[in-house]
C-alpha cells in the first residue's frame, strides 16, 4: 500500500494513533471515576438516617430529603404508568399496523424529534398546557412533563423489539383462528416482554434524573405532601436550589441527594443492560 | 375416476368426484401485487387422504397452500381470483369469517413456532378461542392432541414448562398437536420437516401418516422421497401451473407429462 | 358478515362432528377494530403532543416577537428592568458552547470508539463499554454539581489563573483571557458539556464501525496496513455519512443541555468577549429566570427563546436523520 514510505514514519504515526486511542479511553474512564468518587465522598458525608426520615429543612436546622424522595417517586410512578400505556400502544401501532406506510414514517420521525427535544422546552410546554390554565404548579404537571420525556423512549424500544419477532409467530396464531388483538397481546407482546421491560427501565432511568422540566411544572414543596394537585417536592429541584445556596447544611443535603439520584439511575441502567445481553430462553 | 388431459399434452390433472373432494380449487389465479403467481389452477383435495404438492422452488406450491386458509389476507398486496370451495362454500368470497375458516383449516409452518407459554397453554391456545371446556375436559383434549402428535410420552411430566425449551423436532410436533387440538377438518403442512434433522423428520412423518384416519392432509414438500412415502395423491406444479395431478404411485413411477418426468427423474430441480 | 356455520349431519371424520355442530366463530374478532383504533390513537396522541409543543411555544412567545420584531434576534441587550430583551447573547452562547463542546469531544469519542472496536482485549469490551454508557447515564444535575464544586475550582486554579497571569498586559491575549477567576465561564461549561456528549458520540460511532463487514477490514490488514491506515483509508470513508450524523446528534444534545451548563456558565447576558467570560445559553437563561419572571414580556421573551432553541435543534436533528437514517438516537 505505501511501499515508498519509510518504515519509521509509519510506525511512529501508528504508535501515536494507538496511544491516543488508549489515552482517550483512559480519560473517559478517569472522568467517570472522578465524578463517582466526588459524588461518594461528598454524598456519604451528608447521608444519614435523617435524610430518609425528615423533610427538607429551613436553613440552619436539621432535616432530610424525605418529602423530595417521596415526591419524585410519586411523580415518576404516575409518569411511567401513563407513558407505558401510551408508549406501548403507539409502538405496537407502528410495528403491527403502520408497517411502512407514510403516516408511520411521519410518526417515527416526530417521535425521534420528541426524543431529542431539549427537556426544558417540554417543561415550558406543560407550563402553558397545564400550569397556566390550572393557575398553579402541581405534581400532575410534573408527571405530565416526565411522561412526555419517557414516551418516545418506550415507543422506540417497543417498536424495535416487536419488529424482531418472526412473522411466522404471528401467522401461527392467526392460522388457529385467533383475532389480531389476541395474537398481539397473548403471543407477540408475551414474546417481546423482556425487551419491553428494558425499554421501560431505560425510560425510567432517563426521567428520574431530569431537573429542567420540573422547574416550572411541579416546582417544589417545603413540606411532606402526598397531594399531587399541588406543588410537589422532588429531588432534582431540591438539589438545584440547595446546591446554589450559601448554606453549608443545604449543600450537604444537595450532595446526598445527587448521590441518591445517581445511584438509582446507574443501578437501573446496569440492570437494563444486563437483561438485554442475555436473551431469555424460557 | 376420469383421467382428463387439459389443454395440450402439457398438463394432466386427475379430477375427483365432488363427494370425495373436501376442497375443490377452481381456476385459481393468484397475484403478488402485479405479479401473477398462480395460473388457473384447478384441483381437488380428497377427504381423509394425504395429498402432496411437489415442484421446484418458486413453482407456487406454498402460495396454493396459503390460499386454502386465506393466510394471504394478512398482506394487503396479495389477492386471489377464482374459486376455492370447502364443503361447497367459496372461501374467497366477501364476508367470509376468516377466523372460523382457519379453525376448520389448520396449518403447520416450516419453522417450528411454539408460543412463549407453557406446553399445555400452547396446545390449549386454539381450543380456548372457540370452546369453553372444563379443566378436566381441556386436560383430556391436550393429552389427546399430544398423543396423536407422538409427543405425550416425552412431555407428560413437564406440561407446565415453556414450549421454547423443547428441541426442534419436539417443537414442531408441539405445533402439530396445537393445530389438531381444535379438531380441524383439514391440515395444511408447509414443508414441516425442512428445518428438522433426519430422526425428528422420521418421527414427524410417522405422526402425519397416522393422522389421515381423521384428517384431510395437504403437504407441501421439497423432498420427493417424503412425498412418495406419505401421500396418496400428488400434484406436481411448475411456474404457477398445476402440471400433473394423480395417484402418487402413478405420478412417481409413470409420470404422464414430460415436465413431471424430468423433475422426478432429477433432470432439474 | 355470514359466519361459516356448519350444519353437516354426517361426516366421515371422527371427532369433528360435535365441534362442527357447535358452529365456530372466534370470540372477539369484533374487538380487533377497537384495538387498532386504540393503538392508532396513541400514535396520534404522540403527534398532537409534538404539535402542541410547537404551537404553545409560538403562541407563548408571540408577544415578544410582536414587541421587538426582527431586532429580537440581533440585539444582545437583556434588561428585565427596562423590559428590553434581545436573544442574540443567549443564541451565541448556545452555539459557542455547543461548538466548543463538540470540538473537544470529537477526538476523544472517536478514539474511544476505535479502541472498543479494534484495540480492546475481548474480555474487557463489555465492562469498558458499559462504563462509557454509565457516563452517558449520569443525570445532568450531577454533572452540574460536579462541575461547579469540583471542576470549577480546579479549573480556576490550574488553567484560568495561569493563563491570565501569562497574558502580557495590554495585549489581545489579556482581553481574551479576562474574567473572574472562579472557573464559571464559557470554556469550562463547554468542557463539562464535552464530557457529557462524549459517550453518545462514542457509542454511535462504535455501532457504525461494527457495520463494516469484517472482510473489508481484513483485506486491508492483509495488505500490510497499520491500524491507523486502515482506520484512515478504509473505516472512516466507509462510515463517513453515518459519522457526520452521529456528530450532529451529539451537537443536538449539547445545544439543549440545561442543568450542567446553568451551574457553571456564570450567567451573564451579552456577547462574550473572552474565553473566560461568563455567558448564558438559551437553556440556562430560561432555567434561571422563568420562575421569577417579571411580567408578561419577560415570560414571553423566555418562551420565544425556547422556540428559537427548538428550531435550532430540530434543524440539526433533521439533518442528522437525513445522513444517518434511524440508526441511533441521542
Amino acid at each position: 500500500m505505501s511501499a515508498g514510505k519509510p518504515r519509521l514514519s509509519r510506525r511512529l504515526s501508528e504508535f501515536g494513533f494507538l496511544a491516543f486511542c488508549w489515552a482517550a479511553t483512559g480519560v473517559a474512564l478517569i472522568a467517570l471515576v472522578a465524578i463517582l468518587w466526588s459524588l461518594f465522598r461528598q454524598g456519604i458525608g451528608g447521608l444519614n438516617a435523617d435524610v430518609f426520615t425528615k423533610s427538607t429543612p429551613a436553613p440552619g436546622s436539621q432535616g432530610g430529603l424525605l418529602n423530595a424522595i417521596l415526591g419524585s417517586v410519586m411523580m415518576c410512578a404516575v409518569a411511567m404508568a401513563g407513558a407505558t400505556a401510551v408508549g406501548v400502544l403507539a409502538g405496537t401501532w407502528l410495528s403491527e399496523f403502520a408497517k411502512d406506510g407514510r403516516y408511520g414514517k411521519v410518526v417515527r420521525f416526530l417521535n425521534d424529534v420528541l426524543l431529542s427535544a431539549p427537556s426544558i422546552l417540554i417543561g415550558l410546554f406543560v407550563y402553558e398546557l397545564m400550569v397556566r390554565p390550572m393557575r398553579g404548579f402541581s405534581g400532575y404537571a410534573g408527571a405530565m412533563a416526565l411522561a412526555l420525556l419517557a414516551i418516545p423512549v418506550i415507543v422506540r424500544t417497543t417498536e424495535d423489539v416487536l419488529r424482531l419477532q418472526p412473522v411466522s409467530l404471528r401467522e401461527a396464531s392467526v392460522a388457529l383462528g385467533a383475532p389480531v388483538w389476541k395474537t398481539t397481546i397473548a403471543v407477540i407482546w408475551k414474546a417481546a416482554q423482556g425487551g419491553m421491560l428494558t425499554g421501560a427501565l431505560l425510560a425510567f432511568a432517563r426521567i428520574s434524573g431530569e431537573t429542567a422540566p420540573l422547574l416550572f411544572t411541579s416546582l417544589n414543596n417545603q413540606f411532606l405532601s402526598l397531594n399531587l394537585a399541588k406543588p410537589t417536592a422532588n429531588l432534582p429541584v431540591v438539589i438545584f436550589q440547595f446546591a446554589l445556596s450559601a448554606y453549608d447544611d443545604w449543600r450537604r443535603l444537595a450532595w446526598a441527594g445527587a448521590m441518591l439520584i445517581a445511584m438509582a439511575v446507574l443501578a437501573v441502567t446496569i440492570i437494563a443492560r444486563l437483561t438485554t445481553r442475555e436473551p431469555k430462553r424460557s | 375416476m376420469t383421467v382428463q388431459t387439459l389443454e395440450a399434452p402439457e398438463t394432466q390433472v386427475l379430477s375427483l368426484p365432488p363427494d370425495q373432494a373436501v376442497i375443490q380449487v377452481q381456476d385459481l389465479k393468484f397475484f403478488y401485487g402485479t405479479k401473477q403467481a398462480l395460473f388457473d389452477v384447478t384441483v381437488g383435495f380428497k377427504r381423509n387422504a394425504v395429498t402432496a404438492l411437489i415442484g421446484p422452488s418458486g413453482c407456487g406450491k406454498s402460495t396454493l397452500l396459503r390460499t386454502l386458509n386465506r393466510m394471504y389476507s394478512l398482506y394487503p398486496g396479495q389477492r386471489a381470483e377464482g374459486q376455492v370451495l370447502i364443503d361447497g362454500e367459496d372461501i374467497l368470497g366477501r364476508g367470509v369469517d376468516l377466523a372460523a375458516l382457519r379453525a376448520r383449516v389448520g396449518m403447520v409452518f416450516q419453522k417450528p413456532t411454539p408460543f412463549p407459554m407453557s406446553i399445555f397453554d400452547n396446545v390449549a391456545y386454539g381450543v380456548r378461542l372457540y370452546e369453553k371446556l372444563s379443566r378436566a375436559a381441556m386436560a383430556d383434549r391436550v393429552e389427546e392432541s399430544l398423543r396423536r402428535a407422538a409427543l405425550w410420552e416425552e412431555v407428560k411430566d413437564k406440561l407446565k414448562d415453556s414450549g421454547l425449551g423443547l428441541s426442534g423436532g419436539q417443537q414442531q410436533r408441539l405445533c402439530v398437536a396445537r393445530a389438531i387440538a381444535v379438531k380441524p377438518e383439514v391440515l395444511l403442512l408447509d414443508e414441516p420437516a425442512s428445518a428438522l434433522d433426519p430422526i425428528s423428520t422420521a418421527k414427524l412423518e410417522e405422526t402425519i401418516s397416522e393422522l389421515t384416519s381423521d384428517y384431510t392432509v395437504v403437504i407441501v414438500t421439497h423432498n420427493m422421497g417424503q412425498a412418495a412415502r406419505l401421500s396418496d395423491l400428488t400434484g406436481f406444479m411448475y411456474l404457477g401451473h398445476m402440471v400433473e395431478f394423480g395417484e402418487t404411485e402413478q405420478v412417481f413411477t409413470n409420470p404422464a407429462t414430460a415436465r413431471a418426468r424430468d423433475y422426478i427423474t432429477g433432470r432439474f430441480g | 358478515m355470514n359466519a361459516m356455520k356448519d350444519t353437516v349431519t354426517e361426516s366421515p371424520q371422527a371427532g369433528a362432528p360435535e365441534a362442527k355442530a357447535r358452529g365456530r366463530t372466534a370470540k372477539g374478532t369484533v374487538f380487533d377494530r377497537t384495538f387498532e383504533a386504540l393503538c392508532f390513537g396513541a400514535a396520534t396522541l404522540l403527534l398532537t403532543a409534538l404539535g402542541g409543543l410547537i404551537v404553545s411555544l409560538a403562541i407563548g412567545g408571540w408577544p415578544a416577537f410582536k414587541a421587538f420584531g426582527f431586532h429580537f434576534f440581533i440585539s444582545a441587550e437583556w434588561d428585565p428592568v427596562q423590559e428590553v430583551y434581545g436573544a442574540s447573547g443567549a443564541i451565541v452562547g448556545t452555539l459557542v458552547t455547543a461548538a466548543l463542546a463538540l470540538l473537544f469531544a470529537l477526538p476523544f469519542a472517536f478514539g474511544i470508539a476505535i479502541f472498543l472496536v479494534e484495540l480492546c482485549p475481548v474480555r474487557l469490551r463489555r465492562p469498558i463499554g458499559t462504563a462509557v454508557e454509565l457516563l452517558a447515564g449520569i443525570p445532568s444535575i450531577v454533572y452540574g454539581m460536579w462541575g461547579l464544586f469540583v471542576f470549577a475550582p480546579w479549573f480556576a486554579k490550574h488553567v484560568q489563573l495561569p493563563a491570565m497571569m501569562a497574558a502580557p498586559p495590554g495585549s489581545i491575549w489579556e482581553t481574551l483571557t479576562a474574567g473572574v477567576p472562579n472557573g464559571a465561564n464559557i470554556l469550562s461549561a463547554s468542557l463539562i458539556l464535552a464530557i457529557m456528549i462524549l459517550p453518545f458520540i462514542a457509542a454511535t460511532m462504535r455501532e457504525l464501525l461494527f457495520t463494516i463487514p469484517p472482510a473489508v477490514r481484513e483485506s486491508a490488514y492483509g495488505l500490510g496496513s497499520t491500524t491507523f491506515e486502515v482506520i484512515r483509508k478504509v473505516s472512516v470513508p466507509y462510515v463517513r455519512s453515518g459519522a457526520v450524523g452521529a456528530i450532529m446528534l451529539g451537537l443536538g444534545r449539547a445545544l439543549g443541555e440545561t442543568m450542567a451548563v446553568t451551574f457553571i456558565i456564570g450567567n451573564a447576558h451579552g456577547f462574550p468577549t473572552s474565553i473566560f467570560a461568563s455567558g448564558a445559553t438559551i437553556a440556562s437563561t430560561i432555567a434561571n429566570e422563568f420562575a421569577e419572571a417579571t411580567g408578561e414580556l419577560h415570560t414571553a421573551s423566555l418562551i420565544a427563546l425556547g422556540l428559537v432553541l427548538f428550531i435550532i435543534t430540530f434543524a440539526v436533528l433533521a439533518l442528522a436523520r437525513l445522513l444517518i437514517g434511524r440508526q441511533a438516537h441521542a
